[in-house]
């Protein structure tokens, strides 16, 4: 007769089921707050002292004064061009800039990239987070981390409060990959000093659009 | 089954390991600066959060449920990601864990891994068994770096290069990295690790990251971070291996809810950490397109079959209790012995290997509460230590004198008239080392207690006497 030897996931949970018992479960309190009690201009005035603190640059605009607040960005950073993803609103773009859509750029092209202009899915204020779905008007996850610089379009409507109410409008984008973004890339492994900047994107900058 | 923490099983024991450390003054100044930073910082981000409690509340409920519940959420997460296009694989101890990553590894034909910071990996001492193997691995988290480039060990769950001071990272940097010059400032030292990393994360062709969280309900992986070296690793390569202990599952997505807050509040201060990922299988397109994931035991269903102090896998590694403990920011987290330092330590790492090792650990403590105040879990780390000082005497590992001590405590305590004896006897016996009130350098068996502490002298009455006497 052979012994088939028990396999390692069999092993593991014959231990699980061998080591549980014991008193019967409770049921899990929720009792932090889902909400806060801010109007929406407070929302919008919390969501950006949370990124000026993060040291990300924040602009406000008009949706029609998308395209020129790129332009002026572009040119006070003395850029000539962006890369974005396929799915980014056309109309965001203003002319006299080269913009490059990503299909299928390769790593080395990311990297000598000028930087990367995306939207963004879902924002949350109190925490001054940015959420990408990496959908068409986000690009895969590569295009928003090796490019050095990154102008994010964050609109109100996208804005929450709290991070539950953020959680509820990304449950409701999986199974697509998330990257949840606040501020810059940093460290702090060096005497506990704050360094803003290492592998991600180094610089963050926001247009916030009513 | 051969369950190991890191090199724990044949680390020194505690007060000697510590007896060296503290003399390092260097060491002390470093690590008692970056944990008062994090502590400072911390206590402002969790001042304004008015339902800090009920988050924690909450936390520790999901987690002991989570925990009654393990095989229900494990079967189901393997189920999701599953059919998400992830591949699971199961480990019952370090060496399977490492087998299972080597092999994945060959199989894929690559001879070089980038890691994000795992400390799974680090229990699991996966370095030196891809080593073994031919294949080199690439540390990618600034701390994790600096420990690998200077072939040192972690000594805290957050900021494992804390006890290193920027002149010791720059010159280590230089002579590793074979710069010429380098700045004095953190900026230029980070910078450096960007150059330094920037093409391996372009070209090496498989990640290796831990995970915070896997999310039974959707099969999803989430990695907390802050630098973007989890976002390269779990993003570029082709393909992506995770080694997750099992008590890292959680029921559902909205559960993250409680733990995104809790955590970078905790660890580092933070409101939110600088980037979250979360992932769910293969997504044609985008990030790697072979995903497996190493669920591992080593030891830790043994902590779950103790009743008293299995809520020690509760833990989310935040950290918060290293920076609160008193021994901790003296001896650094070195003297552990043990991937894992401080008060959680000197609980998780003894019961990982079933009490077997490491039983000086779960001294390494005053036994003062703080950790317990400041878990954002609430595990009660101070009854856990004494629960698992039982368990060292019950086995006769204790050491001679607190044998004795316990026994000659339960002989004189349980007879009013033989305490009022003990006490005379103490009373008379400690004259020659009664230096104005207090005690120091008591002999024998009482030497290691007096050594770095004095003691109040027993006074001339006690509170019987002077009761007895009205």
């Amino acid at each position: 007769m052979v012994v088939q030897a028990m396999s390692a996931r069999e092993a593991v949970l014959a231990s699980i089921r061998a080591a549980q018992g014991g008193p019967a479960d409770q049921s899990i309190p929720r009792l932090y707050s889902a909400s806060v009690d801010l109007s929406p201009a407070e929302v919008v005035e919390q969501f950006a002292d949370r990124l000026h603190d993060y040291n990300a640059t924040v602009h406000h605009a008009t949706v029609a004064a998308i395209p020129a607040t790129i332009a002026a960005i572009l040119a006070t950073r003395q850029k000539t061009g962006l890369l974005i993803p396929s799915g980014l609103p056309p109309e965001w773009l203003p002319v006299g800039y080269t913009f490059r859509r990503d299909e299928g750029l390769s790593y080395a092209d990311l990297d000598a990239s000028q930087g990367v202009l995306t939207a963004c899915d879902v924002a949350i204020a109190l925490t001054g987070t940015i959420v990408i779905a990496h959908s068409p008007a986000q690009g895969r996850r590569a295009l928003t981390l090796v490019p050095d610089y990154h102008l994010c379009v964050v609109r109100l409507s996208q804005l929450v409060a709290t991070v539950p109410e953020g959680m509820r409008r990304m449950a409701a984008l999986l199974p697509a990959p998330l990257t949840t973004i606040s501020g810059p890339s940093a460290t702090s492994d060096i005497e506990m000093i704050r360094v803003k900047g290492v592998h991600g994107p180094r610089t963050l900058e926001v247009i916030l659009v009513e | 089954m051969s369950v190991h923490v890191g090199e724990a099983a044949s680390a020194l024991p505690f007060p000697e390991a510590a007896k060296k450390l503290v003399a390092n003054s260097q060491l002390r100044r470093n690590v008692r600066h970056a944990t008062n930073v994090i502590r400072t910082k911390r206590g402002r981000v969790i001042a304004e959060m008015d339902d800090w409690e009920q988050l924690r509340d909450s936390g520790k409920a999901i987690k002991d449920h989570t925990l009654a519940h393990l095989d229900e959420y494990l079967l189901q997460f393997e189920a999701a990601c599953t059919k998400a296009g992830g591949q699971v694989h199961w480990a019952r101890d370090a060496d399977e864990a490492n087998r299972i990553i080597v092999d994945l590894v060959k199989r894929y034909g690559s001879d070089e891994v980038i890691k994000v910071k795992t400390m799974t990996s680090d229990e699991t001492r996966l370095n030196v068994a891809l080593e073994a193997a031919g294949i080199t691995p690439f540390e990618t988290d600034l701390a994790d770096l600096i420990v690998q480039l200077g072939e040192d060990k972690p000594s805290h769950i957050v900021v494992p290069a804390l006890h290193r001071n920027r002149m010791e990272i720059r010159e280590l940097f230089m002579k590793k990295m074979g710069l010429d010059s380098l700045g004095y400032q953190p900026e230029d030292i980070a910078a450096a690790a960007r150059n330094y990393l920037r093409e391996r994360f372009l070209r090496v062709k498989v990640g290796i990251s831990g995970a915070n969280y896997l999310i039974a309900e959707t099969g999803s992986v989430v990695v907390v971070e802050s630098e973007g070296n989890g976002r390269m690793c779990l993003t570029l390569p082709d393909v992506l291996i995770s080694i997750v202990g099992v008590e890292k599952v959680i029921p559902r997505f909205e559960d993250l809810e409680v733990f995104l807050q809790l955590l970078p509040r905790s660890a580092t201060g933070e409101r939110m950490n600088p980037y979250n990922s979360i992932w769910t299988g293969v997504t044609p397109g985008d990030g790697p397109q072979a995903f497996h994931i190493v669920l591992l035991d080593n030891g830790r269903t043994k902590v779950l079959a103790d009743p008293e102090s299995r809520e020690t896998l509760d833990c989310i590694r935040c950290g918060a209790c290293l920076n609160a403990c008193p021994v901790y920011r003296q001896t650094g987290g070195h003297a552990y012995g043990s991937v894992y330092a401080g008060p959680i330590g000197a609980i998780l790492t003894p019961q990982l290997q079933s009490m077997e090792h490491s039983q000086t650990l779960p001294y390494a403590s005053s036994l003062c509460g703080a950790c317990y105040e400041v878990c954002p879990v609430k595990i009660n780390i101070p009854e856990i230590l004494i629960h698992l000082r039982t368990k060292v005497v019950d086995s006769g590992h204790a050491p001679l004198a607190e044998r004795l001590a316990m026994k000659g405590a339960a002989f004189a305590m349980s007879k009013a008239s033989r305490l009022s004896l003990a006490h005379a006897f103490a009373r008379l016996g400690q004259w020659p080392f009664n230096d104005d009130g207090k005690l120091d350098n008591l002999p024998g068996l009482l030497a290691g207690w007096t050594e770095f502490r004095d003691l109040d002298a027993i006074p001339s009455q006690s509170f019987r006497e002077w009761w007895s006497k009205r």
